[in-house]
C-alpha cells in the first residue's frame, strides 16, 4: 500500500538503520550518510506522513508553500527534493535559525509573516503552488488552510498536520479533528486523513485537494 | 473570497531598480491576490529568467527576514527589560507594605512577618481596617510572580546563550542595568561584571572606597559559591563568558552550549586555588574597564578578560541600579 516516495527521497541505510533520506547541508544534527541526511519522521509531521505511506503527491520538484516553518527541521528536507518552497514562520527566534537553512539552499524563500494573513506575503508568494504544508500548531488551524487556499493550483494538495492540543486543550482529540475537518470541506475534497501515531501523539494529517 | 479586490495587484519586484535588494517591498508591500509572479517578473524585464528570478527572491526574502527578526527581537528585549523591573517594583513595594501591615495587624493578631503573613491575613481578616491592605500585598506579591514567569519564558527567547549562563531573572536584569541586548553587547565584560554597584564604582573613582568587585551578577553561584578571596576572580571568569554570550545572543543567535562547560572549568581551576594554600594570587580582582572617553578609568587589572574599549562610561542603570550589589570586601 505505501506509495512511492518522491524524487529526492530514499529509503537509506544511515547510522546503521533503514530510514527516510535527503541530499542537502544537515541542519539539526541529524545522522548523516555522504551528501544523505536522515529524516526523522518523530521529529516532522511531513516525514511521519511519508513513513505511514501517505499519498503525499510529491514527485520531487514541487512549487510549494509551507506554513509554520519554525526553524526549519521539515522545510529544509522538503527544500532539498522539491523546486521553489516559500516558508512562512511569524516567531523571530525561529526564523533566525531558518535563515542559516536558507543560507545553503538558494530556492528556500523565508518569510517572517503570519500564515493569518495571506495578504502580507501574496506579493511575495506565486500563484498556483502545486502543494501546501501546514504545521502551524496553533488555534485556527483550519481557518488558515482556508485562508491560503488561494496560491494553491487547481491540481495541487493540501498536506495538513493539526494537532488537538492547540485548538483546546480540554477537547477530546476526535471531536477536534471532526470540526476541523468539517471546517476545511468548505474548500477542499479531503482525499486522505489518519493520525500521526506512533511517531507524533493526537495529531491529524489532512491530504486534501482544492474543490 | 477576496478577489474583487485589486485583482491586479502588483509584485514585490514591481518599480524596483536592478540593484536594489527590495527587502522593504518583500516586508512592507502586500497584495489580495497572488499571481505568478516569477512568469511577470521576466515579462516585465525584472529578470532575465525564472532562475535569475528566483535568485533575487533568495537575496531579497533573506535580507527581509533577517531584518525582521533583528527588529522584532530588539523590542522583545525590551519587553523582558520593563517586566524584570516591574518585578523589582512590585516585590520591594510589596516587602515594604508587608512590613507596615505586620506592625499594624501584630497589634490586633498574634503577629507574623511577611508575604506569607500578608497572605494569611488576606484570606481571613476581613472587617479588619488593614484587610485592604492585606489583599493589595498579596496581589502585588501574585503580580510579581506572574511577571517573574513571563521573564523566565520570555529572556530564554532574546537571549538564549546568556539565559543559560546566568539563568533568565539574573540575564534580564542584565538586559535592564544596560538598557538593551543590544547595548549589553556592546559593553566590555569589566563593566558587565560591575553593572549594578555603580554607586559602589562612582565612590572608588572619586577615591573613597576599593574598586566593587562585582555588581549584580553577585547572585550568580559561581560568584557566590566561591569564598571570598577567589570571589574577585570568578566574577571576572563568570563576566568574561556573560560578555561573549550577549554578543553570540546579539550577533548570530546560535546556541552555543559549550560556553557553560567552559565557564565550569575556569570555575574549576580558580576554586582549586583555594586548596593550594592561599599565598599571593591576584589581589586586584576588579574590573576590567578600558580607558573610556567620556567615563573615568577605573584599575587596571592584569589579565582581565578582553574588553572592547567603549566609549560609555559605567552604565547607569534604571530604576533599579540602586537595588544591585556593590560589595566591596
Ligand atoms: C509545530 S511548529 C512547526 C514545526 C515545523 N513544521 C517542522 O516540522 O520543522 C509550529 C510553528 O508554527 C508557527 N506558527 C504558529 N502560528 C503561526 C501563524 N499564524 N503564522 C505563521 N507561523 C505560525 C509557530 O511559531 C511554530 O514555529
Amino acid at each position: 500500500m505505501s506509495s512511492e516516495l518522491p524524487a529526492g527521497v530514499e529509503r537509506r541505510v544511515v547510522d546503521g538503520r533503514e530510514r527516510l533520506a535527503t541530499r542537502g547541508e544537515p541542519v539539526y544534527g541529524e545522522p548523516t550518510d555522504g551528501e544523505w541526511r536522515a529524516w526523522n519522521p518523530a521529529r516532522s509531521k511531513l516525514g511521519a506522513m511519508l513513513e505511514l505511506g501517505m499519498e503525499t503527491a510529491f514527485e520531487g520538484g514541487e512549487r510549494v508553500l509551507y506554513l509554520g516553518a519554525a526553524s526549519g527541521t521539515t522545510v529544509s528536507h522538503v527544500a532539498d527534493f522539491a523546486g521553489p518552497t516559500y516558508a512562512v514562520e511569524f516567531a523571530p527566534r525561529p526564523a533566525r535559525d531558518l535563515l542559516s537553512v536558507a543560507a545553503s539552499r538558494p530556492r528556500l524563500f523565508p518569510l517572517l509573516k503570519d500564515a493569518r494573513r495571506p495578504e502580507t506575503y501574496a506579493h511575495v508568494v506565486e500563484a498556483g503552488v502545486d502543494a501546501i504544508v501546514q504545521d502551524v500548531a496553533t488555534r485556527g488551524q483550519a481557518r488558515v488552510a482556508l485562508e491560503n487556499r488561494r496560491f494553491l493550483a487547481d491540481d495541487g494538495r493540501l498536506l495538513l498536520a493539526v494537532k488537538a492540543r492547540s485548538e483546546d486543550v480540554a477537547r477530546e482529540p476526535a471531536a477536534v479533528f471532526e470540526e476541523i475537518t468539517d471546517e476545511l470541506a468548505a474548500e477542499y475534497a479531503l482525499l486522505e486523513r489518519r493520525r500521526l501515531e506512533p511517531y507524533h501523539a493526537d495529531h491529524l494529517a489532512v491530504v486534501a485537494e482544492p474543490r | 473570497m477576496t478577489d474583487e479586490t485589486d485583482p491586479a495587484g502588483e509584485g514585490w519586484f514591481a518599480g524596483l531598480a536592478p540593484d536594489e535588494p527590495g527587502a522593504e517591498a518583500i516586508a512592507e508591500g502586500g497584495t489580495e491576490t497572488p499571481r505568478p509572479w516569477p512568469r511577470l517578473a521576466v515579462e516585465a524585464g525584472f529578470a532575465t529568467d525564472e532562475g535569475a528570478y528566483y535568485d533575487r527572491l533568495h537575496e531579497a526574502t533573506t535580507r527581509a527576514t533577517r531584518r525582521a527578526v533583528r527588529e522584532r527581537e530588539a523590542a522583545d528585549d525590551q519587553q523582558v527589560k520593563h517586566a524584570v523591573r516591574a518585578m523589582d517594583d512590585c516585590r520591594r513595594t510589596a516587602n515594604e507594605l508587608a512590613e507596615r501591615l505586620a506592625e499594624w495587624a501584630g497589634t490586633v493578631d498574634g503577629g507574623g512577618s511577611g508575604i506569607e503573613y500578608a497572605r494569611e491575613l488576606a484570606a481571613d481578616a476581613d472587617g479588619e481596617p488593614f484587610a485592604g491592605l492585606a489583599r493589595r500585598v498579596a496581589d502585588l506579591a501574585a503580580e510579581a510572580d506572574r511577571l517573574e514567569s513571563f521573564v523566565e519564558t520570555r529572556t530564554p527567547e532574546v537571549a538564549p546563550n546568556l539565559s543559560a549562563l546566568a539563568g533568565p531573572v539574573l540575564a534580564a536584569r542584565l538586559l535592564s542595568l544596560a538598557g538593551g541586548l543590544e547595548t549589553l553587547a556592546k559593553k566590555p565584560s569589566g563593566t558587565i561584571q560591575v553593572l549594578g554597584a555603580e554607586d559602589a564604582l562612582f565612590a572608588h573613582l572619586r577615591g573613597h572606597a576599593p574598586s566593587p568587585k562585582h555588581g549584580v551578577i553577585f547572585t550568580h553561584e559561581a560568584v557566590r559559591g566561591t569564598r571570598a578571596e577567589d570571589r574577585g576572580s570568578a566574577a571576572r571568569a563568570l563576566a568574561g563568558k556573560l560578555a561573549i554570550a550577549a554578543r553570540i545572543d546579539h550577533y548570530s543567535g546560535d546556541r552555543r552550549p559549550e560556553l557553560e562547560g567552559e565557564l565550569a572549568d575556569r570555575l574549576a581551576t580558580i576554586r582549586a586555588r583555594a586548596d593550594d594554600s592561599s599565598a599571593a594570587g591576584d589581589t586586584d580582582d576588579g574590573p576590567a574597564t578600558g580607558s573610556t572617553d567620556d567615563g573615568p578609568a577605573a584599575g587596571s587589572t592584569d589579565d582581565g578578560p578582553a574588553a572592547g574599549d567603549t566609549d560609555d562610561g559605567p552604565a547607569t542603570g534604571g530604576p533599579n541600579a540602586d537595588g544591585g550589589i556593590g560589595d566591596v570586601e
